[in-house]
């Protein structure tokens, strides 16, 4: 298993580019670390798919500025936490803080996205979008153009005055053009987002995707006039189920309006600009043309959607139905020679206290402790893989409370051995020979090694939903430890004693065992039945138990009153391991010599 | 010494050795009481210490730095915000914390720039953080919101476990004694209470139940018959359970500890502040104080709670009466009986061999 572990992630190192070390978290790299809670303008409950949305509006704002290996997460369902490695400049930092907002304006041109050097190439057929808008059942180009369309028709106004939002040579001055002209949407960098311009000029940017640049009127819809978008198959004519993805949205009253304003005006223009922008984050995210006039504020898009596509829109339009900005909660810079400090202590502690735990089981367990420790190093060789693992495959970051939730471990971990090895003392002392205390003390620790390890498990998981700040990683490493703890006991801990349940060294109880019966206070010779006795061991050094019969002389129960002879009889119960070897008549012999000179000890004369 | 340990662990398991631990219970009540109302008080009067991550406000840390004066922090925080006290604090031997209430982007980078001149460092080398205020009172919310969700879990695992109610009760007496004697050391010790002491804290509560599992477990294993049999009391059969799991209980507290404490000493000594030190300290106390609790509070208590039940009470005033003799002075003494376990094979006394009807 730990071979696969390794090999995997060699092998990713190798073809991947997966580091051979866990990947370091803020904290001891180094970086900025930003927690935003976004606000809206109406009080309530933010959906958490919202949520989701303005994660994806940060990060695609920060992937597109080049910042590399930024993370940002949600916590705690209302908390959006955005970390940045490095010292990221001012600019990149106020991107992040930015608010997104959506907006619906009107296209005046439309350009292919490279930037074009000689003016005048704008209003190139775009195959992009390819989207239209309707509305709700009705049928596309069905309907004749209406009065609305003359509006458009009116002689342009006084210099100073535009016609109407859609009045390109109004709108779209020299340095309007200019700036459309030189705009490259294929670099990540115009694909910031973010900024969204002033809402009554002109305002020049590139679709989401960057295959098309816009330039767009004024703003006349803004998206908090969205009450609801959805997204579903399209509703035909006769009432049936379409096989067209569609996104419906509905305005609200304000919406409805001015909408249908434009709808108006902009039905039965010429091709760009029948078109009206969707701008989300200052990005167009869909750029549908008016094909019909929509005056009751149910409006469908349709085109040439997908069931994801279709959904992504609908979701766009709802956050943008809800305004949101950010407020900054928390802000940290953290220098990397602070980060790498604390690691470097932070592992220093772990050292030490790993060398502690070596120490104290050895002297505690002699060899049986080197089988604990044989299974703290190959744990410790699981943990770092699986990290290693997880911070290629998953973007896991070892945190400083990561660290200090691994060095817990070691104590947690150890313990289970510590459980095992007492339950197996406990069945030797209870007489038995080593290879059945193994499986009867197996059958009994499983039990408190399991209750210990779903309490520690489920623990974690409370840990890790309910944290708070930078502690997470706390509880995700004593989750895991736990999970590598409970496979370790199972697969390698307790087969390992069994077989070393077989060897002679262990199974006739060594003195440096650890688990020498002798050491354990288990009599040597023992009685077992039909008038036979068994030896343990060789029984060198015998430890001869202090519990001599005339100690116990004093102690007298109620039922010795009528033999007034047997006064120092025995009656410490269980209690007297010396005198389990002896028979009644010995053991009187043995009272009545203590009586007259001193006690001895004759115990490892009977056979 | 180890030889010596386990011989002495072969002792308490056989009841060679036993410590009275559940019959001085009123002894442990009476220290555990004090203890609870003495961290009470501490917790209410110089109380607890909020860091930064409560209270909201800026730090900058200066790492690196050739001479750590303080004095020169707070002129030079001063010099951009003069309304302001900072509070200063030497991390380690080259290293400043510096915490203000809350200073402008603006003014944190002034004052960024000037700590840089001062201290002679690169600028890379001061770390700043801001918590606005009302992350301060989230992150108090959640905190507090987890305290209480745990204590139900922890409440609702033990029922489920050990599916008696006495066991339950006890185990809970002792947590929130574990719980508030934590709390309390940490107002005396003064330590700002940071995220890192209350995951550290609610782990402590995990830690403590299991402790309790183990030794009652064993309580469950040694009492069962109890009443089936005419040798031992309740409390005895518990005492003895008790000190058979002493030598685990050590075993294991001390191997915990030994990280735990690792930490604590690195992080209090060597780094003075932060993340690994908050933790070191709520898990060090509060496995040490659960470590006591579940020998000394939690199988007492729930001895007191089970001799109130009306067969137990009566068997072990048999049990007792039973021992107690009267001669015929009048003189009534009580037989000293050693608890310990029984030993297959091992010889019990004539009085555990089946009697004659008649004599």
């Amino acid at each position: 298993m730990i071979g696969a572990l390794g090999a995997s992630i060699f092998g990713g190192n190798m073809w991947s580019d997966a580091t051979l070390t866990p990947k370091l978290g803020l904290d001891l790299e180094g970086g900025t670390q930003i927690i935003l809670t976004p606000v809206t303008e109406t009080p309530g409950d933010i959906p958490e798919a919202t949520i989701n949305e303005a994660i994806g509006i940060i990060r695609q704002r920060v992937d597109a500025s080049g910042v590399a290996e930024a993370q940002i997460s949600s916590q705690g369902g209302n908390k959006i936490v955005v970390a940045l490695p490095g010292r990221p400049s001012e600019e990149t930092l106020d991107l992040v803080r930015r608010p997104a907002q959506m907006e619906f304006r009107a296209v005046l041109a439309v350009g292919a996205p490279t930037p074009v050097v000689l003016p005048g190439e704008e209003g190139t057929t775009s195959e992009g979008a390819g989207e239209e808008i309707t509305g709700i059942g009705e049928e596309t180009g069905t309907e004749g153009p209406t009065e609305g369309a003359g509006l458009e028709e009116q002689p342009p106004a006084q210099p100073g005055e535009p016609s109407s939002p859609s009045d390109a040579a109004y709108y779209i001055t020299p340095q309007v053009q200019q700036e459309f002209d030189e705009l490259d949407c294929t670099d990540e960098k115009n694909l910031t987002g973010g900024l969204t311009g002033p809402t009554d000029t002109a305002f020049v940017t590139c679709n989401l995707s960057g295959t098309e640049k816009y330039i767009l009127g004024p703003v006349e819809v803004k998206g908090s006039d969205i009450s609801t978008a959805s997204s579903g198959l399209e509703t035909l004519a006769s009432g049936q189920v379409g096989s067209r993805w569609v996104v419906s949205l509905q305005f609200n009253n304000a919406g409805t309006t001015s909408f249908a304003t434009i709808s108006e005006r902009l039905f039965g223009m010429p091709d760009p600009q029948n078109r009206f922008g969707i701008v989300l984050d200052g990005l167009v995210v869909s750029a549908p043309s008016m094909n019909a006039v929509i005056s009751d504020g149910r409006a469908e898009i349709s085109g040439s959607f997908t069931r994801e596509s279709a959904a992504t829109l609908a979701q766009q339009l709802n956050f943008g139905s809800l305004p949101i900005t950010f407020t900054v909660e928390s802000e940290q810079r953290i220098s990397a020679t602070l980060g790498s400090e604390q690691l470097a202590r932070g592992l220093l502690a772990g050292l030490i206290g790993l060398v502690l735990v070596v120490i104290y089981s050895l002297a505690q367990y002699r060899v049986l402790g080197l089988l604990s420790v044989a299974s703290l190093t190959v744990a410790g060789l699981l943990t770092y893989g699986i990290i290693t693992l997880l911070s290629w495959t998953q973007g896991y970051r070892l945190s400083l409370a990561g660290v200090a939730g691994l060095i817990v471990a070691i104590g947690i971990t150890a313990d289970s051995f510590i459980v095992y090895f007492e339950r197996i003392r406990d069945e030797l002392r209870d007489g038995r020979v080593l290879a059945v205390a193994v499986d009867h003390g197996w059958k009994r620790a499983r039990r408190t090694i399991l209750a210990s390890d779903a309490i520690n498990f489920s623990a974690a998981i409370v840990l890790y939903t309910l944290a708070v700040g930078n502690v997470q990683g706390f509880a995700f490493t004593l989750g895991l430890t736990t999970l590598i703890d409970l496979v370790m006991v199972f697969l390698f801990t307790h087969p390992m004693m069994k077989i070393l349940a077989r060897r002679r060294f262990f199974a006739e109880g060594h003195p440096w065992s650890g688990l020498d019966p002798r050491r354990l206070g288990v009599e040597t010779t023992r009685y077992v039945g039909r008038g036979r006795v068994r030896r343990l061991g060789s029984g060198g050094a015998q430890d001869a138990p202090e519990a001599t019969v005339p100690d116990e002389a004093g102690g007298s129960e109620p039922s010795d009153a009528s033999r007034p002879s047997s006064g120092s009889r025995p009656v410490s119960t269980g209690a007297a391991p010396g005198a389990a070897s002896m028979t009644i008549a010995e053991r009187r012999a043995a009272a009545r010599k203590a009586a007259q000179d001193e006690p001895t000890d004759d115990e490892g004369e009977v056979r | 010494m180890a030889r010596g340990f386990a011989g002495w662990g072969n002792d308490l398991y056989t009841g060679r050795r036993s410590y009275q631990i559940v019959a001085r219970r009123r002894l442990w009540y009476t220290i555990a009481l004090v203890l609870v109302v003495l961290s009470l008080g501490l917790i209410v009067k110089p109380g607890l210490n909020p860091g930064i991550e409560f209270r909201g406000g800026s730090e900058l840390v200066v790492s690196d730095v050739a001479d750590p004066s303080q004095d020169l922090a707070i002129r030079t925080v001063q010099s951009v915000a003069p309304e302001e006290s900072p509070r200063v604090t030497n991390l380690g031997t080259s290293a400043l914390r510096i915490q203000t209430s809350e200073l402008t982007n603006d003014q944190v980078a002034e004052v960024v720039l000037r700590l840089a001149e001062a201290f002679e460092v690169p600028e890379e080398q001061i770390s700043t953080s801001f918590i606005g205020p009302t992350w301060g009172a989230d992150v108090s919310r959640q905190a507090l919101i987890g305290v209480g969700v745990f204590l139900l879990l922890v409440t609702l695992v033990m029922v489920v476990y050990f599916r008696n109610w006495r066991m339950a009760v006890a185990g809970l007496i002792a947590l929130f004694h574990d719980a508030i004697v934590t709390v309390g050391v940490y107002a005396a010790v003064g330590w700002e209470v940071t995220p890192a002491t209350v995951i550290g804290f609610l782990t402590i509560l995990a830690y403590s139940v299991y402790d309790g599992v183990v030794v009652f477990d064993k309580v469950r294993e040694n009492t069962a018959d109890t009443l089936l049999q005419a040798r031992y009391t309740y409390a005895e059969k518990a005492n003895l359970a008790v000190n058979q799991t002493l030598v685990r209980s050590i075993n294991t507290s001390v191997i915990a500890l030994l990280p735990v404490a690792s930490i604590l000493v690195i992080g209090a000594f060597l780094l003075n502040a932060g993340t690994l030190r908050d933790i070191a300290l709520a898990l060090f106390v509060g496995m040490f104080v659960g470590t006591l609790s579940s020998i000394f509070l939690a199988p007492p208590l729930e001895v007191t709670l089970r001799e109130m039940q009306a067969d137990i009470k009566a068997h072990t005033r048999k049990i007792l009466a039973g021992r107690t003799q009267t001669d015929e002075e009048g003189q009534t003494t009580v037989a000293e009986v050693a608890v310990g376990q029984l030993m297959p094979g091992s010889h019990q006394g004539h009085s555990a061999q089946p009697r004659r009807k008649k004599r």
